[in-house]
């Protein structure tokens, strides 16, 4: 029989006892929708874990420190075994790690504590300078008002825990003026004569130093962001009030390791505590850290943790899949009675197919492809369920949050290859629950069915 | 009509089914020759196995022993693709139940073997209408078979199996179900039919008068024994 007769019959011959067909389509489909809502609920899980680990930097970074660092400071000393002499971390060091293959941009971390005066009363946070590729990242998804308008610009994008404690209605913060005190550094060379030193440390004998000086600026409010994107790790504490990487980089506030530099005194450049190298993606990290570590300094990335994170989603996956298969399963057995049925109750109509030249093959196929349909049809309503019932999931969860003042979340993401996977594999199950049912028909004696009443 | 030759040659055929201990011997090694064109009723009580008969020269069943040879093909060792394409293609087959398929219209009960035999969709809606008006139902095809006469399913299911252009015309018992007028304008309608160049018809019955008043030739069959050949009258 040529595919369109044998789909022309087939049809008409599930619409013949469409109830059955019917329930039984169902079945496939509850099963399929199961499938569809525990998988659609483990990769929205997955994408959500990632997205939010993606936005603190942490998967894509690898965070430089001058190995010199960890001398001295309660812990064991460097081993021996390492041949490079420790470097500093310099604008050098900084141009030769932007130079490695597959980074994206390095950037020193600038945090400094601040008092910020807002409507004449005084509030301590920390500031932490933005590169402006973070734009991109992700973390300013949905953020109130808008990202800094230049890299040099001075304003300042407040972390919504910080403006709601300077205003509960953290909206009405934005194109509102605030001003930043913080400690400026002011170098005192060793030689009054060498006018350029401009860092904490400076010549090539005699350590300088910089007296501490307040300073005052104003900053202009453009945003209002609900995650934290200058959290993490390589800082010194969350940034609650962002500016500029450039800007913070100029105003030569006071840092952390300020202290620590100065007794060293050991280069007449300036030095960074510690560097962010940003690599095109997370598959390059591994690589990217072992050739600064070669270079010289520490470095250091989340790459383990983020592998066993990958790790945990398969498997979770994986189990939420096979509960899910075991709903396909019972739908399995339901196809296999409904053709069983079909064939005692059609034992007469394929006598007669028969009788008319109906080849085995013929009879085969013909349940063969009701079977296929039945799991196409199944598949495809299956989908849409599930993918309503992952809907109502992020609904109930979204409403729940909201209700919390949490941000809303996506739990549930139905991706292409789920949609192909679970259409393909109700039908790959129906066929096979059609394959016995299938012979069986075929293998009818036509002159045993056409006796039959 | 017939023209001396052989359609089909039943050469010491036997079928036995095994019950149990017991062995039935439906057909008991039984020879007849057909030559091509001719009527044959075959006829016998319940149970004679005449059916049974008619069922080893439609292909539908194998003999046990001896062989089926319908226009030179011996059905008893061809493969079962082959049988199909037979049954497909040489004979056509009318039953005393008439086994049109009750939610099929005429039209589609009837390009059913059109279907099965891959005929252009283009040529099927004539040859349908072609049959149809040979059995005088030209005007009822999209008419179910529940709508329809006992004598006009018949006529139907004739239709049927005439639509394939077959050689050969086997009917079981077709009039069992139709009272006597209207048994008797369906083997008139079967006369109709012997008269396409060499198309040959084998009728099971157990309506000896009609037999006697249609059929070129009478056989009579016994406990699986072809009791007389029936000469051709």
């Amino acid at each position: 029989m040529k595919p369109r007769d044998l789909s022309d019959l087939a049809l008409r011959n599930l619409r013949e006892a469409i109830l059955r067909n019917s329930l039984t389509t169902l079945g496939i489909a509850v099963g399929v929708a199961s499938l569809v809502a525990m998988l659609s609920l483990g990769v929205g899980l997955q994408q959500l874990a990632s997205k939010r680990l993606s936005q603190s930097g942490l998967f894509d970074s690898v965070f430089v420190t001058p190995r010199v660092n960890l001398r001295g400071m309660g812990r064991a000393a460097m081993p021996p075994s390492s041949d490079q002499a420790p470097r500093l971390l310099d604008e050098s060091a900084r141009q030769e790690i932007s130079r490695l293959p597959n980074v994206v941009e390095v950037y020193p971390q600038v945090r400094f504590f601040t008092e910020v005066r807002f409507d004449g009363k005084p509030f301590a946070t920390m500031v932490a300078g933005m590169p402006a590729s973070s734009k991109a990242s992700g973390s300013f998804d949905g953020m109130q008002g808008s990202f800094f308008s230049g890299d040099a610009a001075y304003e300042t994008i407040l972390q919504s825990e910080f403006a709601k404690e300077l205003n509960a209605q953290t909206s009405t913060l934005i194109g509102k003026d605030l001003v930043l005190r913080y400690a400026e550094r002011q170098s005192i060379p060793p030689n009054p004569m060498d006018s350029k030193a401009t860092s904490a440390s400076n010549s090539e004998s005699l350590p300088g130093g910089f007296s501490v000086v307040p300073k005052e600026m104003r900053l202009r409010i453009v945003g209002v962001v609900d995650t934290e994107p200058a959290s993490g790790f390589g800082g010194y504490g969350n940034g609650r009030l962002l500016i500029p990487l450039q800007v913070a980089m100029t105003l030569r506030a006071a840092q952390v390791n300020d202290l620590r530099d100065i007794v060293r005194g050991t280069s007449s450049a300036p030095t960074f505590a510690s560097l962010t190298v940003r690599a095109k993606g997370p598959a390059y990290v591994e690589a990217l850290e072992a050739s600064v570590k070669n270079m010289g300094f520490g470095a250091f990335s989340l790459l383990d943790a983020s592998k066993s994170l990958a790790t945990f989603f398969r498997v979770l996956d994986m189990l939420l899949g096979i509960f899910s298969s075991l709903a396909l399963f019972v739908a399995t057995l339901g196809i296999v009675n409904t053709l069983v049925m079909a064939i005692l109750e059609r034992r007469r109509e394929i006598g007669v197919l028969k009788a008319l030249g109906a080849s085995d093959r013929d009879v085969k196929q013909l349940f063969f492809f009701e079977a296929g349909v039945m799991g196409l049809f199944g598949g495809i309503f299956g989908l849409f369920l599930g993918w309503l019932i992952g809907r109502a999931l992020n609904f109930g969860t979204n409403f729940y949050l909201h209700r919390r003042d949490l941000p809303s979340v996506d739990i549930s993401s139905v991706p292409w290859w789920l949609v192909l996977f679970s259409i393909g594999f109700a039908v790959l199950v129906s066929l096979v629950a059609g394959l016995y049912p299938a012979s069986r028909a075929a293998r009818l004696n036509p002159v045993e069915a056409l006796r039959y009443e | 009509m017939p023209n001396g030759q052989p359609a089909i040659r039943l050469d010491h055929i036997s079928r036995h089914y095994t019950m149990g201990e017991a062995v039935i011997r439906a057909v008991d090694d039984v020879s007849l020759d057909l030559p091509s064109g001719e009527f044959l009723a075959l006829l016998g009580s319940s149970g004679s196995g005449k059916s049974t008969l008619l069922n080893l020269i439609a292909g539908l069943d194998r003999p046990t022993s001896g062989a089926v040879i319908a226009h030179g093909q011996d059905l008893s060792t061809v493969s079962s693709l082959e049988l199909a394409r037979y049954r497909r293609q040489t004979v056509g087959m009318v039953f005393q139940s008439f086994n049109l398929l009750p939610r099929m219209t005429l039209e589609e009960n009837v390009e059913l073997p059109l279907r099965l035999a891959e005929v252009d969709r283009s040529d099927r809606a004539a040859r349908v209408h072609e049959a149809l008006e040979r059995v005088g139902l030209g005007k009822r095809i999209t008419h179910r078979p529940g709508e329809l006469s006992g004598g006009e399913q018949q006529r139907a299911a004739i239709a049927r199996a005439l639509v394939n252009r077959p050689k050969i015309l086997l009917a079981d018992e077709p009039t069992g179900n139709l009272d006597s007028a209207t048994g008797e304008s369906i083997l008139m309608l079967l006369k109709e039919i012997q008269k396409n160049p060499g198309m040959t018809i084998v009728m099971v019955t157990h309506e000896r008068p009609l037999a006697e008043r249609f059929a070129d030739r009478l056989a009579v069959m016994g406990d699986g024994k072809l009791l007389s050949n029936g000469a051709a009258r």
